[in-house]
C-alpha cells in the first residue's frame, strides 16, 4: 500500500499566518504594557529588542527547522535526533496538555463578555440593586462594578481555594462552546485549521486599528502613553528588567511547547523557514509594541477618569458636609478649600479625613476589569466592547490552534495510534478530555487553580525543555546539518 | 397684645423646628448640578412652593383636608441650598407630625415634589428618606442565552457538516482505490509476453501480424 503523504499548507503564507496568530495572544496585548511601564517606560525597548536578536530569533528558527526537516511532531522528531531524546518530545506534549486545560477558559470568559455585551447598558456599567430596591448591592458599592461583575457574576468567586463551591454552569457552557470552536478548527487538520488561521491572525489587527483611532480620541489618553513611554533609563541596571525581557521574549514567542515543531512539520521541506522566523518575531514584537500604545490610550482614560470622578466625589462630600454653595469648589480651588477649612472647623473635618481619599492613580487589573471599565465610559460601548471581546477570543483560538497542534500532530504522527482511529475522532477525545478537565476551572474556587495553572504549568519546565533542545540540536546532531 | 402672640408664635415655631429636632427632616438641592445654565435661584417663593408640596402630599397621604401650608415649617436655608422642615399638627397645639407619617407622605408623592422642581430623587434629597430605586427592565430570557445559543447551533452545525463530508470522503477515497488495486492486478496479467517483448509494444512497433496464429485466440490462455 501505498503510504499516505503529509498533508501540507495550501501555500507558505498559511503557514506564517499560523505561527503569527499562535505567537500573538494575550501576553502582547497585555504583560508586555504592563512590564514596559513597571521596568523603565521607553527604555524597557532596550533589552527588549537585545533579548529578541540573542535568543527569540535564534530559538525560534531552531524549532522551525527542526520541525521542517523531520517532518514530525515534536516526539517523533526528537526520536530522529537521538532515541534517548524522545523524552524531551514528550515533555512538551505534556506542558502542551496542561496549557490546553486552562488556557481555553480564558476564551470561555472571552464568550461570556461577548455574550453579554449585547444589552444595554452594558451589565457591568451599574451596580445591581439591593433587596428591597433602596440601594445598590453591598458588595458592589464597596468595590466597583466592573470588579463585581468579574468577581461575583462572571466568577462566583469563593472566599478560598479550599472551598471548591460547585461548577457554575453558565461558564461550564461557555467551555464547552470554546472546546466545540477549537475542535470546528482542528478537525480536518492543516485543511481546515490553514483557512482559519487567516481570521484568527488578521481579524486582531483590524480591531486593534480601530481601537487605537478611537483611543487616541479620548480624554485623558494622552497621560496614559506619555506615562509609559518616558524613559525611566535607570531600570537599566535593575537585573529584574534584563530577566522579563528574556522571559516576555520566550513565552510570547511560545517556544518549547511543541507547536512550532508540529506547524513546521507540515511544510514543505524546501521551504525558507530561516526568513519566515525572522519575519514571524518581528512581527511579533511590532504587535506588542502597537498593542500597548493601544492599551495605554485605554489605561491613561481610564485613569484619568476615574482620577476625575474621585475629586468630584471629594468635592460633593465636602460640599454637603459643610453646606457650602454649589460651583464654590472645583477642581482647581479644592487644596486651598481642604485647608481652608481644616483650619476654620477641626472637628468635622477630622470626621471626614477618612472619606477623603488622595485619588492616586489606582494598579493593575486583568485585562476585563480594565478594558470593560474603559469601555463603559465611551459613547456606544455595545460596540467597542462586541470588538475588543471578539479580539481576545481570535487571540485566545489562535494560541489554542497551536497547543492542540502540538498536542495532536505526534498523537497522529505514532502508527499505533493513527492507524486504529481516524484523526476527527482522535481530535475529538482530546477536545472532550480537555473539556472535563477544564470544569474544575469553572468551579467557584476556579480562579485559584487558574492562577496556579498559570504561574507554574509552563514557567520553569518551558526553560529545561528549550535548555535541552539547543544542546541537543547544536552538539548531538550537529550544528552544520 | 399682637406682637406678642407673633413673637410668642414665632419663638414657638424656633422651637418645632431646628437642626435634629424630632420629626425633622432635613433636605438638600443640587440645582446647578441638574439644571446648568436654566437653573433657577432659590428664592422665598421656590420655598412657597416647597411648603405647599409637602402639604399637598401630606393631604393625599392620609386624606383629611386639614393640613394647611402655614403647617409647614423651614428653618436653617443655607447656600447650598438645604434646609429642615417639620410638619406640626394644627389639631394638637405645639406638635409635630410623627416623622414616620411624613416620611411615607413624601415617599407615595415623591415623583410629583421632584417634578415640581424639575430634579431628580439624586438632586432632591431628603436625607433620612431612602427612595426606592427602578429595577433595571430584564427580558424574560436573559439576552446572552440567546446569543450563545444561536453561536452554538452555528458550530455545532459547522462540525456535523465536516465530520459527515469526512465520512463521505473516505468511502469515495476507499472505493476508488479498491477500484484501482483491481486495475493494476488486471493490467498487470493482461501484459503477455511473447519471446521476452510485451504483445502491447509489438502491435505498436507496427509488427505484421501473423494470420495463422494470431487468429487462433484461444492459443493464449485466459487467466
Amino acid at each position: 500500500a501505498m503510504e499516505k503523504s503529509r498533508p501540507l499548507w495550501d501555500n507558505p503564507l498559511q503557514f506564517v499566518f499560523a505561527c503569527i496568530s499562535y505567537a500573538v495572544g494575550l501576553g502582547n496585548v497585555w504583560r508586555f504594557p504592563y512590564l514596559c511601564q513597571m521596568y523603565g517606560g521607553g527604555g524597557f525597548l532596550i533589552p527588549y529588542f537585545i533579548m529578541l536578536i540573542a535568543e527569540g530569533m535564534p530559538l525560534l528558527y531552531l524549532e522551525l527547522a527542526v520541525g521542517q526537516r523531520m517532518r514530525q511532531g515534536s516526539i517523533g522528531a526528537w526520536k530522529i535526533i537521538s532515541p534517548y531524546l524522545c523524552g524531551v518530545g514528550v515533555a512538551s506534549v505534556v506542558v502542551s496538555f496542561f496549557l490546553s486545560m486552562y488556557y481555553n477558559v480564558i476564551n470561555a470568559w472571552a464568550f461570556w463578555y461577548l455574550f453579554h455585551s449585547f444589552q444595554d447598558p452594558l451589565p457591568w456599567a451599574t451596580c445591581p440593586l439591593n433587596s428591597n430596591h433602596t440601594g445598590y448591592e453591598e458588595e458592589c458599592e464597596k468595590t466597583s462594578s466592573t470588579q463585581y461583575f468579574w468577581y461575583r457574576q462572571t466568577l462566583n468567586i469563593s472566599p478560598s481555594l479550599e472551598v471548591s463551591g460547585s461548577v457554575q454552569w453558565e461558564q461550564a457552557l461557555c467551555l464547552m462552546l470554546a472546546w466545540l470552536v477549537v475542535y470546528l478548527c482542528i478537525l480536518r487538520g492543516t485543511e481546515s485549521t490553514g483557512k482559519v488561521v487567516y481570521v484568527t491572525a488578521s481579524l486582531p489587527y483590524c480591531v486593534l486599528i480601530i481601537y487605537l483611532i478611537r483611543g487616541l480620541t479620548l480624554h485623558g489618553a494622552v497621560n496614559g502613553l506619555v506615562y509609559m513611554f518616558t524613559p525611566k533609563l535607570e531600570q537599566l541596571s535593575n537585573p529584574k528588567t534584563w530577566i522579563s525581557a528574556a522571559t516576555q521574549i520566550f513565552f510570547s514567542l511560545g517556544l518549547g511547547f511543541g507547536s512550532l515543531i508540529a506547524f513546521a512539520s507540515y511544510n514543505d521541506p524546501s521551504n525558507n523557514c530561516e526568513r519566515h522566523a525572522i519575519i514571524v518575531s518581528l512581527i511579533n514584537s511590532a504587535t506588542s509594541i502597537f498593542a500597548s500604545i493601544v492599551t495605554f490610550s485605554i489605561y491613561g482614560f481610564k485613569a484619568t477618569f476615574n482620577y476625575e470622578s474621585c475629586i468630584n466625589k471629594v468635592i460633593l462630600l465636602l460640599m454637603n458636609a459643610f453646606d457650602l454653595e454649589e460651583g464654590s469648589l472645583t477642581a482647581d480651588n479644592l487644596n486651598e478649600m481642604k485647608d481652608y477649612l481644616m483650619a476654620t472647623h477641626p472637628q468635622e473635618y477630622a470626621q471626614l479625613l477618612p472619606q477623603l481619599k488622595n485619588c492616586a492613580v489606582q494598579g493593575t487589573g486583568l485585562a476585563f476589569i480594565v478594558y470593560s471599565e474603559a469601555i463603559k465610559n465611551m459613547e456606544v460601548p455595545q460596540l467597542y466592547s462586541v470588538l475588543y471581546f471578539f479580539m481576545l477570543l481570535m487571540l485566545g483560538i489562535g494560541s489554542m490552534l497551536g497547543n492542540t497542534a502540538a498536542i495532536l500532530t505526534p498523537l497522529t504522527d505514532s502508527r499505533v495510534i493513527a492507524a486504529r482511529f481516524p484523526k476527527e475522532v482522535i481530535s475529538g477525545v482530546v477536545c472532550f478530555i480537555n473539556c472535563v478537565i477544564g470544569l474544575i476551572f469553572t468551579m467557584e474556587a476556579g480562579n485559584y487553580w487558574f492562577d496556579i495553572f498559570n504561574d507554574y504549568a509552563a514557567t520553569l519546565s518551558l526553560l529545561l525543555i528549550v535548555l535541552v533542545e539547543t544542546i541537543a540540536v547544536c552538539y548531538i546532531y550537529g550544528l552544520r546539518r | 397684645v399682637l406682637l406678642l402672640i407673633l413673637s410668642v408664635v414665632a419663638i414657638a415655631h424656633a422651637e418645632l423646628c431646628k437642626p435634629d429636632a424630632q420629626n425633622a427632616f432635613k433636605v438638600r438641592l443640587s440645582i446647578k448640578t441638574a439644571l446648568g445654565d436654566n437653573a433657577y435661584a432659590w428664592d422665598a417663593n421656590e420655598e412657597y412652593l416647597f411648603k405647599a408640596m409637602v402639604a399637598f402630599a401630606m393631604r393625599r397621604y392620609s386624606s383629611k383636608s386639614t393640613t394647611q401650608i402655614s403647617n409647614v415649617l423651614l428653618c436653617n436655608v443655607t447656600d447650598r441650598v438645604s434646609f429642615w422642615f417639620v410638619v406640626t399638627d394644627s389639631s394638637k397645639n405645639m406638635t409635630t407630625v410623627p416623622g414616620s407619617e411624613v416620611e411615607a407622605a413624601i415617599r407615595m408623592n415623591r415623583n410629583r415634589i421632584n417634578s415640581a422642581f424639575l430634579l431628580s430623587d439624586k438632586t432632591l434629597q431628603f436625607l433620612k428618606i431612602t427612595s426606592t430605586l427602578l429595577p433595571p427592565v430584564e427580558p424574560s430570557t436573559p439576552v446572552w442565552l440567546i446569543v450563545f445559543g444561536v453561536v452554538l447551533c452555528l458550530i455545532v452545525a459547522g462540525i456535523v457538516f465536516l465530520v459527515v463530508a469526512g465520512i463521505q470522503q473516505r468511502k469515495k477515497k476507499n472505493k476508488e482505490s479498491t477500484e484501482s488495486e483491481n486495475l493494476e492486478e488486471r493490467g498487470e496479467v493482461t501484459v503477455t509476453v511473447e519471446n521476452g517483448i510485451p504483445c502491447e509494444t509489438l502491435d505498436l512497433k507496427a509488427g505484421h501480424i501473423n494470420g495463422v496464429f494470431a487468429a487462433d485466440d484461444e492459443r493464449f490462455t485466459s487467466l
